[in-house]
């Protein structure tokens, strides 16, 4: 997998540090250094990205080679350490892994991080295949080393999640590099302005010279054009290269810029590509980073080339790019006959299958507990990041909103503060409660909100493949350490109600939100019920009597749960999906459904 | 030999142990192997696929549509959704148990599996329909639905590997106390 070369080569390159929040499509790096490390690399997963980047920047201070994942919204989480950390610069080299994720598949935007590099100023890495993932992370530790600057390697979905074979160092080939530890020196590392003034101007000199040194980096190329004597070129990078490798492969091919280091852009490489051609089609996904750069030379050489890519309408602006999208764009471009699947005959309706809770999730239980409570009033509930998120889908209906991390409370607050009619639910995970849900609570309890705060508290990070997390008691290093208790934060802020309920304890837990969301001020549950994946249930299923079954489908329209189906009419419970926590029999009018019940 | 081979199903249906098991077999005969998998989000009970491409030359993982040589789909309406990736002469094996989506059981769209399986045996000419819910219970373990379906892969002659090939990959990756079921799923489905 792409993310585990990517973390093989962190540790070839002899990295002593690793850090991250989990976050699709970056998690398994991490993971990978955790599994695969020697035991003098420390690995933790942080309570953020900017907690992780600023932990990283202390120890590369001290010498350490390290390295930082996330995923592209994390990086706006680490954009306040990050934009300064370039002010200031490192000693031991420091890589962040950004994974982008066009799409996107499973994110929030569709921002790309070699616009974030230009904006930082720090140097950009854009690997196109496993294999050169592999190695520009390494690459990417001798250029951090070089130039003291934290550099960016910014992988997007299809190489994190894509496998190859490739080959890979042994341990004994791994760089051994040892710390030369702390040393005070306030004048580089406390940022005054003037230190900001005197860098910001060395850091642009550094750039342009980057970008001389990367026309020569090999990674960044010109393919020369094989059978083809047109005047019209391609500019590509990452993924989009192979597929325009694959759209093209047995036919005639254009010369080819594949570029690398989209920040700071190969401009003189760039120049010599552009020289003798007519136009160029930029294929890229995310932003026309590529297209811009060359826009930018063509004016600044004066080169009477017309660039096409996504400004003009040839590439699509959003989404991801495809085999089949680059091949239709090169057909159109180059006029080279390129042969489309022929349509097929029209299907019949697909199933439509957006992402659910699995069945038996506790969210399920807490959701529907909260609906049932405030059945009749008029209610706000605000989601937030997470396998949550998936209450907002049917018959569920129980996220209004979701924004980013931790927004949900003080969304909650605002909603409440400008309708206090409607009543606000705050509804966030245990792991999102620790990367940035603190701060919300503070911010609510101390300005005074009138609003209910909902924990859902599953013991692990489930969304991204269960990381463990402050709460959890353990390390990624292996230790068992003391947990952070939810419950003791809350108090501790100021909260004076503060309930720990077993969602799947449905009646009561109902009773619970009834009591709780009538009070006044900041008040919160902790509906606390382990992550069914993760901690496999034992208790027995539940079974329909399908002679009591009237049929009247309640308990799939309310619950929604994929374990229950329809057979003849009557309701079924699909035995290899039920993990018996007895929801439906709570919802069944009938008391049809039986067998069931976790261990209380 | 090249193959490019789609698997298509729900998540949680155990499509990643299936396309992992064929790339271990494969790269075990020392051919080289690109994979692309579904991570994330639509793993839980959303559409994924796998994509797994073998032989030389390969540019990225991703398979163009009219490229696959196999699609093994672990339900009707996902070997539909996805045959669009299929060559006109490539052969598709599909389970003919539907995973109905809630959106459809509350009535907010229509699913209607069976139209999926006629709508296949029109366009595939290579099509192998495995009776899902009898081959389980014949096998006796509900858990194996992977293994069949690779059985079946087998017997369509794309697969480009042999019965033993993923025997080996499975012992590789399975606790042995798994093996005897899997082997049994993968006989039975390979007939």
């Amino acid at each position: 997998m792409g993310n585990e070369a990517i973390a093989l080569g962190a540790l070839a390159a002899g990295v002593n540090v690793a850090a991250g929040y989990p976050g699709t499509p970056s998690t398994e790096i991490l993971e990978t250094i955790a599994k695969r490390r020697t035991t003098d690399v420390y690995v933790e997963w942080s309570v953020n990205e900017k907690a992780g980047l600023e932990m990283a920047a202390g120890a590369s201070i001290s010498g350490a080679r390290c390295l930082v994942t996330m995923k592209q919204v994390g990086l706006n989480v680490a954009s306040d350490p990050l934009m300064s950390l370039e002010y200031i610069g490192v000693e031991g080299g420091l890589v962040l892994v950004v994974a982008d994720d066009p799409g996107p598949i499973s994110s929030q935007t569709e921002q790309d991080t070699r616009t974030f590099g230009m904006y930082s100023k720090v140097p950009v890495l854009d690997p196109s295949s496993v294999s050169e993932a592999y190695h520009m992370v390494q690459e990417a530790f001798e250029l951090s080393e070089r130039y003291k600057t934290p550099v960016i390697l910014r992988p997007t979905t299809r190489i994190d999640h894509g496998y190859e074979s490739i080959e890979i160092a042994d341990h004994e080939e791994y760089k051994n590099n040892s710390p030369a530890g702390y040393e005070k020196d306030p004048s580089r590392w406390v940022i005054f302005p003037r230190l900001s003034f005197k860098n910001h101007a060395l850091i642009e000199k550094r750039n342009e010279k980057l970008s001389k040194e990367f026309s020569r980096y090999s990674r960044n190329f010109i393919r020369p054009a094989d059978g083809y004597d047109g005047r019209k070129a391609i500019a590509t990078n990452g993924i989009s290269y192979s597929y325009t490798l694959d759209a093209l492969s047995g036919n005639a091919c254009p010369e080819i810029l594949r570029v690398a280091t989209p920040f700071p852009f190969p401009e003189e490489l760039a120049v010599s590509f552009l020289k003798d051609k007519d136009e160029v089609l930029c294929i890229e996904e995310l932003d026309p980073v590529i297209e811009r750069a060359l826009i930018h030379v063509c004016g600044k050489y004066h080169l009477d080339v017309r660039i096409r890519g996504k400004l003009t309408g040839d590439i699509a602006r959003s989404g991801e790019n495809s085999v089949d999208s680059v091949k239709e764009a090169v057909s159109g471009f180059t006029g080279i006959g390129l042969t489309a699947a022929s349509e097929p005959v029209a299907p019949p309706d697909l199933p439509v299958r957006p992402p659910v809770l699995c069945a038996g999730c506790p969210h399920r239980a807490s959701f529907l507990a909260v609906k049932k409570a405030m059945e009749g009033q008029k209610c706000a509930y605000c989601g937030d990041i997470g396998c949550y998120t998936l209450g907002n889908a049917h018959p569920l209906d129980m996220t209004d909103t979701c924004l980013c991390m931790g927004a949900g409370i003080n969304m909650a607050q605002g909603i409440n503060r400008v309708d206090p009619e409607t009543k606000t639910f705050a509804f966030v995970g245990d792991s999102t409660f620790f990367a940035s849900g603190i701060t919300g609570v503070i911010n609510a309890f101390y300005n005074q909100a009138d609003m209910t705060l909902i924990v859902l508290d599953n013991s692990t990070t489930a969304m991204t493949g269960h990381q463990p997390h402050p709460g959890t008691g353990q390390t990624l290093m292996g230790d068992v350490v003391e947990k952070v208790s939810i419950e003791r934060v809350l108090k501790a802020i100021g909260l004076t109600t503060v309930v720990t309920a077993d969602p799947l304890c449905f009646d009561q837990a109902v009773e619970t939100v009834r009591r709780v969301a009538s009070e006044k001020g900041v008040k919160a549950i902790i509906f606390k019920s382990p992550c069914i994946v993760r901690f496999k249930p034992t208790s027995p299923k539940s079974s329909v009597d399908s002679d009591k079954c009237i049929g009247c489908r309640k308990c799939i329209n309310e619950a929604g749960c994929p374990a229950l189906i329809i057979k003849d009419t009557k309701a079924f419970i699909d035995p290899s999906l039920c993990t018996g926590c007895a929801l439906c029999e709570a919802i069944c009018p009938v008391g049809a459904i039986s067998g069931g019940g976790h261990n209380e | 030999m090249s193959k490019n081979i789609v698997l298509a199903g729900v998540g949680g249906q155990g499509t990643i142990l299936a396309s992992k098991l064929i790339s271990a077999a494969a790269m075990k005969r020392g051919m080289e192997v690109e994979t692309a998998e579904t991570i994330g989000m639509a793993q839980r009970g959303g559409s994924v696929f796998s994509d797994i491409k073998i032989g030389d030359d390969i540019n990225g993982p991703l398979i163009g549509r009219g490229q696959a040589d196999l699609l093994i789909a672990f339900e009707p309406g996902e070997a539909v959704r996805q045959l669009p990736f299929l060559k006109k002469e490539g052969a598709c094996v599909v389970s003919s148990r539907p995973v109905e989506p809630v959106s459809s059981l509350i009535g907010m769209s229509s699913y209607d599996p069976a139209a999926h399986i006629d709508y296949l045996r029109k366009e595939v000419r290579n099509l192998t329909v495995i009776d899902t819910d009898r081959a389980l219970s014949e096998i006796g373990s509900s858990k194996v639905l992977n293994v069949l379906l690779l059985g079946a892969a087998l017997a369509s002659g794309e697969l480009g590997l042999s019965a033993e090939d993923i025997v080996m990959a499975l012992h590789e990756r399975l606790p042995e106390k798994l093996w005897e079921i899997n082997e049994r799923a993968l006989n039975y489905g390979n007939k």
